[in-house]
């Protein structure tokens, strides 16, 4: 049995053994736990993945006049202003008013980063002690007293990984993904990743010092949603010691801005269980392939997979085999464990052991709301439908005398064969055609099912530019129909 | 070989790659096209053998040809997460033993799918 002090004066005496994650599984496995605690001192871990979760706190100093700022702006990008006069919450996913996902908080933190000014615009309300009512001016990173990063949720033990069953293409926090199973993406670096490497979390807490891009920083306690083994981390350091190579701003496409965080955790070799620890392969580290195309809360699972089988490029579903897309860089994440390593084997970088412990055991609550709105609430039922050799002559005088813009066709037993829509009969009386409503109803109508979410039918509406969807139970029958103002009047209470 | 074929609105009147194609006996993929009032655009792919001879024909029609020779183009900007790996419908990505992400350009079939992916804006195909 080792302790952090004793090692921390073997790394002053530079006499320290040091070997990143992946050097650590080979020690372990030819010399056995036991042995291995004896020669290793020190395990370095990284990781380099896009960490929504992550924002900076900065002090801009104070203006002349001086200013409360109740609203501010870096590059068009807002920040929070809750707090005191010149503070703001700088958080990564802001988009920029101007230019949108082009753009966004990671990007502004990247551009401190690279030494280039950001324009700083404040507005406010004025006080007795603070009467200015409007700043713009330019910064640097040298010009703020203070950038704190603090990262609310970093550093994901292990994360779901995503596939889509749907018939259109995603644009998700997960990447990109591919109609009909078309791929998987996963996030996360495995058996490099930090916590996996201690996952009774003995040496990783609150005041644990870190690799945090390419600074020092610190773990400040656990990360929000943390629920092990789904373990995340709250981290801070100093944005002004902190290197562009390790904070990278990027865009999901269709989904919007992050940062690419690159973070190192070195891990205390004490004794044998914790040789053991830092052993894990990612055979051993499972999680699950969830589906996107259902977008609900409980997504449901295709099916379990190993960090191992991700790693591989190709997992098999429904018999057939995915491609699989990692969106974590393993090779920032290597250099950052190599990286991390080389500063402790100099003595540039000490470790400290938690003052307090993170939960190893935590349940994560969905969100408690008033009720969840399903299409049945809203729709309206019965639907006024129509077969398909109805004249268009009598559809349309069905539409003006209902009033109604969507007339479903179904065939003699209820099922749905198409939809016409007033716009299609004014199409159909304008050029002089007469004759059934089966020559001119769109026959791949998009639906509803009646305990699909409300906010669901409605973004299916918005994305395909359509005005309503006909209600369609799980036998293919219409039951109702709900239309874009039926929801908009629901959701915009 | 791809190649691309931009043909003026005189041209574009007759079927000038179906006429290359069956006199010329060759195969064609065509992997983009686009119309416009006054030019046509499109991307072809034949066997590098036959490229000369091809490129002649349609010259000889009036069409003006370009080779395009380079595909996909990764910039220092990549991060090598590897976005980009499975969405390439003809695998143009992979990692190499240093877990960088390399893309075999040559295999490129120019549809874009990677540019539209990549977090970083580190993909472009050169004109
Ligand atoms: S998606 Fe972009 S950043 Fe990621 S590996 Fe591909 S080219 Fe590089
Ligand atoms: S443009 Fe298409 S074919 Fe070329 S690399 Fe990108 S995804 Fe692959």
């Amino acid at each position: 049995m080792k302790t952090v002090d004793e090692i921390n004066q073997k790394i002053v005496e530079g006499s320290a053994s040091v070997v990143t994650a992946i050097e650590m599984k080979e020690i372990v496995q030819e010399l056995g736990p036991e042995k291995a605690a004896k020669e290793v001192d020190v395990v370095t871990t990284g990781t380099f993945g896009a960490m929504c979760s992550s924002g900076v706190f900065f002090n801009f100093g104070h203006s002349d006049p001086p200013i409360k700022m109740q609203k501010v702006w870096l590059n068009d990008v807002e920040a929070y202003t809750g707090v005191a006069a010149v503070d703001a919450y700088l958080g990564v996913t802001q988009l920029s008013e101007t230019l949108g996902m082009e753009y966004g908080g990671g990007h502004v933190i990247e551009d401190l980063l690279r030494g280039k000014e950001v324009e700083l615009r404040a507005t406010a309300y004025g006080t007795d002690c603070y009467p200015r009512k409007e700043i713009v001016t330019e910064i640097s990173l040298e010009d703020v007293n203070q950038a704190i990063m603090v990262n609310p949720r970093n550093a994901y033990q292990r994360y779901r990984a995503a596939t889509n069953s749907s018939e259109r293409i995603l644009r998700t926090y997960m990447g990109t993904l591919l109609p009909d199973f078309g791929n998987v993406t996963y996030a996360g670096v495995g058996e490099l990743s930090p916590m996996n490497n201690d996952p009774e979390y003995r040496t990783i807490g609150v005041g644990t010092r870190i690799f945090l891009g390419g600074a020092k920083g610190y773990v400040t306690g656990e990360g929000t949603q943390h629920a092990p083994p789904f373990g995340t981390l709250m981290v801070q350091g100093n944005l002004k010691e902190m290197s562009a190579e390790y904070m990278r701003a990027a865009t999901f496409p269709g989904y919007g801005t992050t940062l690419f965080v690159g973070m190192g955790i070195p891990i205390p070799i004490l004794d044998a269980d914790m040789a053991k620890a830092t052993a894990i392969r990612d055979e051993d580290i499972e999680t699950v392939i969830i589906d996107f195309g259902v977008p609900r809360r409980d997504r449901p699972v295709i099916r379990k997979v190993t960090y191992a089988e991700l790693r591989s490029g190709k997992v098999e579903i429904n018999g057939e085999e995915v491609r699989v897309s990692p969106l974590s860089s393993y090779h920032m994440a290597r250099k950052i464990a190599e990286e991390l390593k080389l500063m402790i084997e100099k003595g540039e970088f000490l470790l400290s052991l938690p003052v307090e412990r993170i939960p190893t055991k935590e349940v994560f609550k969905p969100m408690r709301q008033k009720e969840i709105k399903v299409v049945k609430n809203v729709m309206s039922t019965p639907a006024i439908t129509v077969t398909p050799d109805t004249s268009i002559a009598d559809a349309s005088k069905t539409l003006i005398e209902k009033g109604i813009n969507h007339l479903p066709v179904v065939d003699s037993s209820g099922k749905l064969a198409g939809i016409v829509t007033s716009w299609d009969i004014a199409k159909a009386v304008a050029v002089g055609k007469s004759g059934r409503v089966e020559e001119i109803m769109t026959k791949k109508v998009i639906t509803a099912s009646p305990d699909e979410p409300v906010e669901v039918a409605a973004r299916k509406m918005e994305s395909k530019r359509i005005s309503a969807l006909p209600v369609v139970d799980a036998r293919g029958r219409v039951i109702g129909i709900v239309s874009s103002e039926d929801l908009s009047k629901l959701l915009a209470r | 070989m791809m190649l691309e074929l931009i043909y003026d609105s005189a041209a574009v009147k007759e079927p000038v790659l179906v006429q290359v194609a069956l006199e010329e006996k060759v195969l064609m993929n065509i992997i983009e096209a686009e119309v416009g009032a006054r030019e046509g655009r499109i991307v072809i792919e034949i066997d590098d053998a036959l490229a000369e001879n091809i490129i002649s024909r349609f010259e000889e029609r009036g069409v003006e040809v370009r080779r395009l020779v380079r595909g996909i183009e990764k910039s220092d900007a990549c991060v090598d997460c590897g976005a980009c790996i499975s969405v390439c419908p003809v695998n143009v990505f992979y990692k190499d033993s240093d877990e960088r992400v390399i893309a075999e350009s040559e295999k490129c079939v120019r549809c874009r799918i990677c540019i539209g992916v990549c977090p970083l804006k580190a993909l472009s195909l050169p004109e």
